[in-house]
């Protein structure tokens, strides 16, 4: 019946990469499990053989309807799933497996070399901690001087863009603006000097204008600090403007992926495309939205064959049965969908 | 912070004012003739008027309590009839026993309380969990003077290692305090846990173990804080509560305290003492509540704004 084969996949796919650049972080076939709902005895498999790569210095935007999964694998990157998870495939850290490294290697990674920023910055910093605190805690804790902390604390601040460091370094969470707090957010991220930065939903708490702001200090930690990051929203706009490369998710699986540019101007998948539809900035100005139509599947009952098929216009009987391996369908574009070609047009790729 | 406590003593003030127009007010609606229960049923009508004269009970009410505010402002209650001395010296010479339980025991269920409570939180549903939850609601639910009794024959009478009454040595204060400790201990233990675990649950929980942290660092560092706001706050607010217990286990034990003095107060009509000692206990409690208020603004930086401004 079903022929889903995700760590082959994945296999092969990191085949192809090495003799490109070389990844910080290579994501291959992951799956998470995670106990059913009151603890009952099924169990849901919200990330399902999910593949991608995460080169140094390069921003992977993560997108995809509520529920499709994205936290979860970013909070399987920084091995941060609740209580029963179980994961499986493969996460190579500079070449070395996480999912079968110790605990205590894995927590040594956190913070210094993935840092994670979660999606709502006043309920992850600690009210009754000052922000230096929290921000200085990492440093503290690798045994810096006070007064060594102190100060690489105020500059952090300073370059996530909080005005006056200095002064409010020593204010409590309660006191800053929803903008404040996600700059105080993302200088504690980056007190362990991280070359990766899992950012969850980073700026959708946050008014538009504020919003921007973010995006520009995130973007500008990648082009002048080198920061590598995986960036999850549901905002197609948000990962238009800051990544390179685009994983599109659906119901715990990838959709589509590549170039930003490519996946977002020249999608080849049915889904990725409704999306695109879904907001008229990105592809042209004048484009009225059409929301997309249905209602996204989840994990939990996620179709048979290909799960998108419910919600799909070119979605035919072998849809239903059979789930699309993904495939290379242009240089660098990866797409799990029986018939991409017939969306990428006269292209054809010998895969 | 300043502001804080002048804020609050203005209050106090005020529910010690109240406080002492209740105790006015219930000896004076009580049934009976306080003269003539002072007096005994041997009494003849002349002596009866004697002493009402002398306790000024003859004037009018408001005279009275405008009189009695007076007495009360200097902590003069009067004498006790029936031990002729001063009524609130006497009382304060009991105190420091109370004190002494009531420090011993909120000392064993903060301490007792706070270590099961971060134990069963931290892991909610481990066995350390559902063992410390069913030994706190056991505690709970048997009466004090039960388990007073239960200890007294284990551990005075078969193993003979604790006197069973009686005060002079730290000996002799085990077992009330340990008696008066026990349901506080439980409700201590059963609050922390609770907070704990939901402390665990917050994302900046998840932050802190993002961070690198150990299970450990993040429990407390990040966990066991926050926990303890609410804890403090029922911690101050059952040591007001203790008094009560403190009656009945000094009873229990023949611990020289106040609770043991009130109680022969109360079943003599020794009217002086009684208002001295319900007086005191309401000083008692206000403080506590005060300090709880203190130490609470002082452990969560939103209060500490809030109040200040
Ligand atoms: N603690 C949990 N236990 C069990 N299932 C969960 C838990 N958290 C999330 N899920 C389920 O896992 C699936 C994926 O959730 P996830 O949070 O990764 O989605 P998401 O793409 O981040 O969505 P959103 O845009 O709403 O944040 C969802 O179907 C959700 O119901
Ligand atoms: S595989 Fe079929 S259902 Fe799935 S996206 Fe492609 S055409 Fe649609
Ligand atoms: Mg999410």
């Amino acid at each position: 019946m079903t022929t889903r084969m995700p760590s082959h996949a994945g296999r092969t796919e990191a085949a192809r990469q090495v003799t490109r650049q070389p990844s910080l972080l290579e994501v291959s076939g992951l799956v998470v499990d995670l106990p059913g709902p009151s603890g009952g005895p099924e169990i849901v498999r919200v990330v399902d053989g999910v593949s991608f790569d995460v080169p140094a210095a390069t921003t992977v935007g993560l997108i995809g309807e509520s529920g499709s999964g994205k936290t979860m694998t970013a909070n399987a990157l920084i091995g941060l799933l609740p209580d029963g998870a179980e994961t499986g495939g493969e996460l190579r850290w500079r070449g070395a497996d996480l999912l079968t490294a110790t605990p205590a290697r894995r927590r040594a990674l956190r913070g210094h070399e993935i840092a994670m920023i979660f999606q709502d910055p006043l309920a992850a910093l600690n009210p009754t901690q000052t922000i230096a605190r929290q921000v200085g805690e990492i440093l503290r804790r690798s045994g810096r001087p006070r007064d060594e902390v102190r100060r690489r604390v105020i500059e952090l601040l300073d370059r996530a863009g909080v005005p006056d460091p200095a002064t409010r370094a020593d204010s409590y969470p309660h006191e800053f603006s929803g903008g404040l707090r996600q700059r105080a957010v993302i200088a504690m991220a980056l007190a362990g000097s991280p070359a990766l930065l899992l950012a969850d939903e980073p700026t959708t708490a946050l008014d538009v204008t504020v919003q921007s702001r973010i995006l520009r200090l995130l973007r500008s930690l990648q082009d002048d600090d080198g920061l590598a990051m995986v960036l999850v929203s549901h905002d197609l706009r948000v990962v238009a403007h800051v990544a390179q490369q685009t994983v599109v998710m659906y119901a715990g699986r990838v959709a589509e992926r590549g170039p930003t540019n490519e996946v977002l101007h020249r999608p080849a998948h049915p889904y990725t495309r409704a999306l695109v539809q879904s907001v008229p900035a990105v592809r042209t100005r004048t484009a009225i939205a059409s929301p997309l139509p249905g209602t996204p599947a989840t994990p939990a009952n996620r179709p048979s064959g290909c799960a998108f098929h419910p919600r799909c216009p070119l979605a035919r009987e072998r849809c239903k049965v059979e789930q699309p391996l993904i495939r290379e369908i242009a240089a660098g574009q990866w797409t799990a969908c029986h018939y991409a070609e017939e969306l990428q047009g006269v292209r054809h790729d010998p895969a | 912070m300043i502001r804080l406590i002048v804020k609050r003593l203005l209050i106090g003030v005020l529910v010690m004012w109240g406080a002492a127009s209740v105790i006015f007010l219930i000896v004076r609606v009580a049934p009976g003739d306080p003269a003539s229960i002072m007096l005994g049923p041997d009494a003849d009508s002349e002596q009866i008027a004697d002493l009402t004269a002398r306790l000024g009970l003859d004037k009018p009410m408001y005279v009275q309590y405008l009189s009695y505010l007076g007495d009360v402002v200097r902590l003069d209650f009067g004498d006790s009839y029936r031990l002729g001395t001063a009524a609130m010296p006497t009382v304060l010479e009991r105190l420091s026993a109370t004190a002494e339980l009531m420090l011993a025991s909120t000392a064993i269920a903060v301490i007792v309380g706070l270590t099961l409570g971060l134990l069963a939180g931290a892991r909610p549903g481990s066995i350390t969990d559902r063992v410390v939850s069913a030994i706190s609601i056991a505690l709970q639910s048997f009466p004090t003077f039960w388990v007073g009794i239960m200890l007294i024959l284990i551990f005075a009478q078969a193993l003979r290692i604790l006197p069973s009454a009686g005060a002079g040595s730290p000996l002799h204060l085990i077992l009330p305090a340990v008696t008066l400790a026990l349901p506080f201990t439980a409700v201590v233990a059963r609050l922390t846990r609770t907070n704990v675990a939901e402390t665990m649950r917050e994302a900046y929980i998840q932050t802190a173990r993002s961070k690198g942290l150990s299970e450990r660092q993040v429990l407390l560092g990040h966990a066991l804080r926050n926990s303890l706001i609410p804890v403090v706050t029922v911690v101050g607010l059952h040591m007001g509560g203790l008094m009560g217990g403190a009656v009945v286990v000094e009873n229990v034990f023949a611990w020289p305290g106040t609770g043991s003095l009130i109680v022969d107060a109360v079943s003599n009509r020794d009217y002086g003492l009684v208002q001295a000692a319900t007086f005191l206990i309401a000083g008692i409690v206000m403080v506590f509540n005060l300090v709880t208020d203190l130490v609470y603004s002082q452990l969560d930086p939103r209060i500490r704004l809030d109040g200040a401004s």
